[in-house]
């Protein structure tokens, strides 16, 4: 491979991934990876800016240069190290981090052609390390004596809890559900993000100390002030945005109409993929509609495709250009056959004894733009069109779980009912922090991951001073 | 891992636990909920907690064996393992002193009642049960129930025990008899609640229910267990699971409960075949 300092820069490696035809059938990854000689062609591409760009998307503050760099000489098991100086979750990054909105999109190779394909050589180094089983673990610091309650085992939970392990207190993460990962067990599919990836992830935060208690519900099972009573010195609320929203048009509880979360959580925690080999039934659908523009719709869609659906329909009320999901997934969704039904939205849902038969649908145009800069949809009277629907996903996003909430009323909330933090991810609650989804609403991982670390830091100062 | 302290078999398919679960045993109140999955396969099924003792660390289950995973749940000995239970879920029920109160109960929905009505009784209330079920081998917790009641009532469709009837033929007469009741409460079959319902509305009592929707995580995170109260959507697991019952849309409720019929037949059946290999059956551990 010749040096950087070449004319002409060469082209991206391409990562081979799962036929569209083939991966539409089973719930195998898409991404099938680089290997080690296409990583180091890959790696070799990268320029060695020394004012490194992509380091400011970043929200976690990975040294990509570095780890780039090491990749192209070969040294993957040091490449893995520098990555995880930062970023305790590569594996999961590497897969789900919208890369072309963060690292890839600063990248001065992006200005002349395509990015380097940072996300792509993450996920290799990671898989390359997990595969090996040789797993390092970094220096920790020797122990504070200060213990840390962690709430919610998600993106944000582990980063937080990893991190605080390393920096020498004890930590344990508490866990609503029998598995832990949060949304990364629950929500993102297996083809998308292997089970067994994130099982290894967690492994290692667990490694670095910290302990996972699933099953206590913190706000039923055990009170925030109660943790202080234990022994705790702070506690981390990470518990995400997980209360599904719905249209709130008529026929929605109908059967056969599901919340996303409902749909992901039986397929990917329950394996109702598997029934009856697994006891969590779920319908397979043969006409599916799916509402939403997101990543989780996205998901919602392919998930009913692979369980057996011949027409899944994905009906947005804006145009593709406003849709919030990854443009890597919405390619894949349509290269796997799903149907985009853009600018129209369920007016109602119409059934026969009980069961959904099909969504009335109405178009949309654009109108003004509203408070997020998108432009708004605004209804076509008299445009109504049926579509044939046994199954129903309403993928329009989540709201703040009151469970936790009711029980400590003495957190505040801010106007959208998420949790209210200070910049140093302080609740009005003295000793409790919060990051992650229950402070932004719905985000992504790596900004649940990067406020994860941001906020151990702020947990370690306030324990240490 | 969760242990069996205890089994008893209370009626022909209905069984009790005894389970060692301190941390719920500390929270648990009357009304709340668990969500348990027996293993690594299994399905989250929600039960109510028909009792708990913080001393012994333990809660009280009571279940009746109605498809594949009840019946492995049946299947479980003393000693034997559940792998998951979450809880208490579930809003407590409102104890107070209301005056006078009828607690209707039908069949497994003793189990529920049980705890709710023990506590209003403390709490200074008349207590007035009315225990029904299809025949008299299906009657649970009467002695239980009695021993916490003022008035206890016992109905049979079959008339083979108590009264040969439904619960409402005894509520409608202690209304028509001129007793007040300041609230009803009523747990049971989707049908025997809805009847319950239509009986004390033209007297504007105050009606309680306790559904038992369909649910997986049971914390508020899918929504499989809407529920249309007042014309509003409200999840069984964080909003209830009880609700005023002159405001629950029953037949939508029941409709729900029927999603998952055809699996659940699959599921069993392949779980019997599976118990039939191995050379044991449901009707040899019924001997």
């Amino acid at each position: 491979m010749k040096k950087n300092n070449q004319r002409s820069i060469p082209k991206r490696v391409p990562m081979r991934e799962q036929s569209a035809k083939e991966r539409a059938l089973n719930f195998n990854e898409v991404a099938l990876g680089y290997g080690p000689e296409e990583a180091v062609a890959e790696a070799s591409r990268c320029l060695q800016c020394k004012s490194a760009p992509c380091m400011r998307g970043c929200p976690v503050e990975v040294d990509i240069p570095s780890f780039v760099s090491l990749i192209a000489e070969g040294d993957f098991d040091a490449a893995i190290k520098k990555i995880k100086e930062k970023n305790c979750l590569p594996a999961i990054c590497g897969r789900v981090c919208p890369q072309e909105n963060q690292c890839e999109k600063f990248c001065t190779l992006s200005k002349k052609g395509e990015p380097l394909a940072i996300g792509r050589l993450e996920k290799f180094v990671a898989d390359h390390e997990r595969e090996s089983g040789k797993i390092s673990l970094p220096k920790k610091k020797g122990p504070t004596n200060k213990k840390v309650a962690v709430i919610g085992s998600g993106p944000a939970g582990l980063a937080c809890a990893g991190d605080l392990a390393k920096l020498g207190h004890s930590v344990t993460i508490f866990e609503a559900l029998h598995k832990s990962g949060g949304v990364l067990a629950y929500g993102i599919p297996e083809f998308r993000l292997p089970k067994t990836v994130v099982e290894k992830e967690i492994d290692f935060i667990k490694k670095l100390g910290a302990e996972i208690k699933t099953n206590i519900v913190i706000g039923k099972t055990k009170m925030i002030d109660e943790l202080f009573s234990e022994g705790y010195d702070a506690v981390f609320l990470g518990t995400g945005a997980g209360l599904p929203r719905f249209l709130r048009v008529p026929g929605e509880n109908l059967n056969g109409v599901y919340s996303a979360n409902e749909f992901l959580t039986r397929a990917n925690l329950m394996k109702a993929y598997l029934f009856p080999k697994y006891d969590t039934p779920i319908k397979r659908g043969e006409n599916v509609v799916v509402v939403g523009g997101g990543n989780v719709a996205m998901d919602s869609a392919r998930t009913a495709l692979r369980l057996g659906a011949k027409n899944v329909y994905l009906l947005y009320r804006r145009t593709e250009e406003e849709m919030p999901a990854r443009r890597e997934e919405v390619q894949h969704a349509k290269e796997e056959g799903i149907k985009f039904r853009i600018l129209a939205t369920p007016k109602r849902f119409i059934g026969v004894d009980g069961w959904i038969t099909a969504v009335e649908c109405i178009k949309t145009r654009l109108g003004e733009p509203d408070e997020s800069g998108r432009r708004k949809p605004v209804i076509k009277e008299g445009s109504d069109f049926l579509l044939p629907a046994d199954v129903v996903i309403i993928a329009i996003g989540t709201m703040a779980n009151p469970v936790l909430l009711e029980a400590t009323p003495d957190i505040e909330l801010n106007g959208k009912g998420y949790i209210a933090v200070k910049k140093n991810f302080r609740t009005s609650k003295e000793g409790v922090f919060a990051g992650g989804d229950i402070t932004t609403g719905s985000a992504t991982v790596i900004l649940a991951i990067g406020t994860g670390k941001t906020a151990a830091l702020e947990i370690n100062n306030y324990l240490l001073t | 891992m969760f242990k069996i302290l205890k089994k008893e078999k209370l009626a022909p398919l209905v069984f009790g636990f005894e389970i060692e679960a301190p941390e719920i045993a500390r929270k648990a109140k009357p009304g709340q909920f668990v969500v348990l999955r027996i293993d690594e396969l299994g399905e989250r099924i929600p039960l109510t907690i028909y009792d708990f003792n913080e001393k012994n660390s333990s809660i009280s289950l009571i279940f009746q064996e109605v498809g594949k995973t009840t019946r492995q749940l049946a299947s479980l000995s003393r000693g034997d393992f559940i792998g998951d239970v979450v809880g208490p879920l579930g809003k407590p029920s409102e104890i107070k002193n209301f005056g006078t109160v009828v607690c209707v109960a039908g069949g497994v929905g003793a189990a529920v009642i049980f705890p709710i009505a023990r506590a209003l009784k403390k709490a200074g209330n008349r207590v007035i049960t009315i225990l029904g079920a299809r025949n008299k081998e299906l009657l649970i917790l009467e002695k239980e129930l009695s021993s916490i009641s003022d008035d206890f009532f016992i109905t049979t469709d079959d008339g083979s025990k108590g009264k040969c009837g439904v619960c409402t033929d005894i509520l409608e007469g202690l209304i028509e008899g001129g007793q007040e009741i300041n609230r009803v409460i009523a747990v049971g079959p989707a049908i025997m609640m809805k009847f319950v319902c239509e009986t004390t509305r033209p007297h504007g009592i105050k009606m309680i229910v306790s559904l038992n929707s369909i649910m997986v995580d049971g914390t508020g995170m899918c929504g499989s267990c809407r529920v249309t109260v007042g014309g509003e959507t409200k999840f069984c697991c964080v909003d209830g699971p009880e609700f005023d019952g002159h405001l629950v849309d029953f037949d939508e409720l029941m409709n729900r409960q029927k999603m998952y019929l055809e699996e659940e037949n699959t599921s069993l059946k392949e779980h019997e075949a599976k118990e039939l290999k191995k050379g044991k059956c449901g009707c040899k551990r019924d001997k």
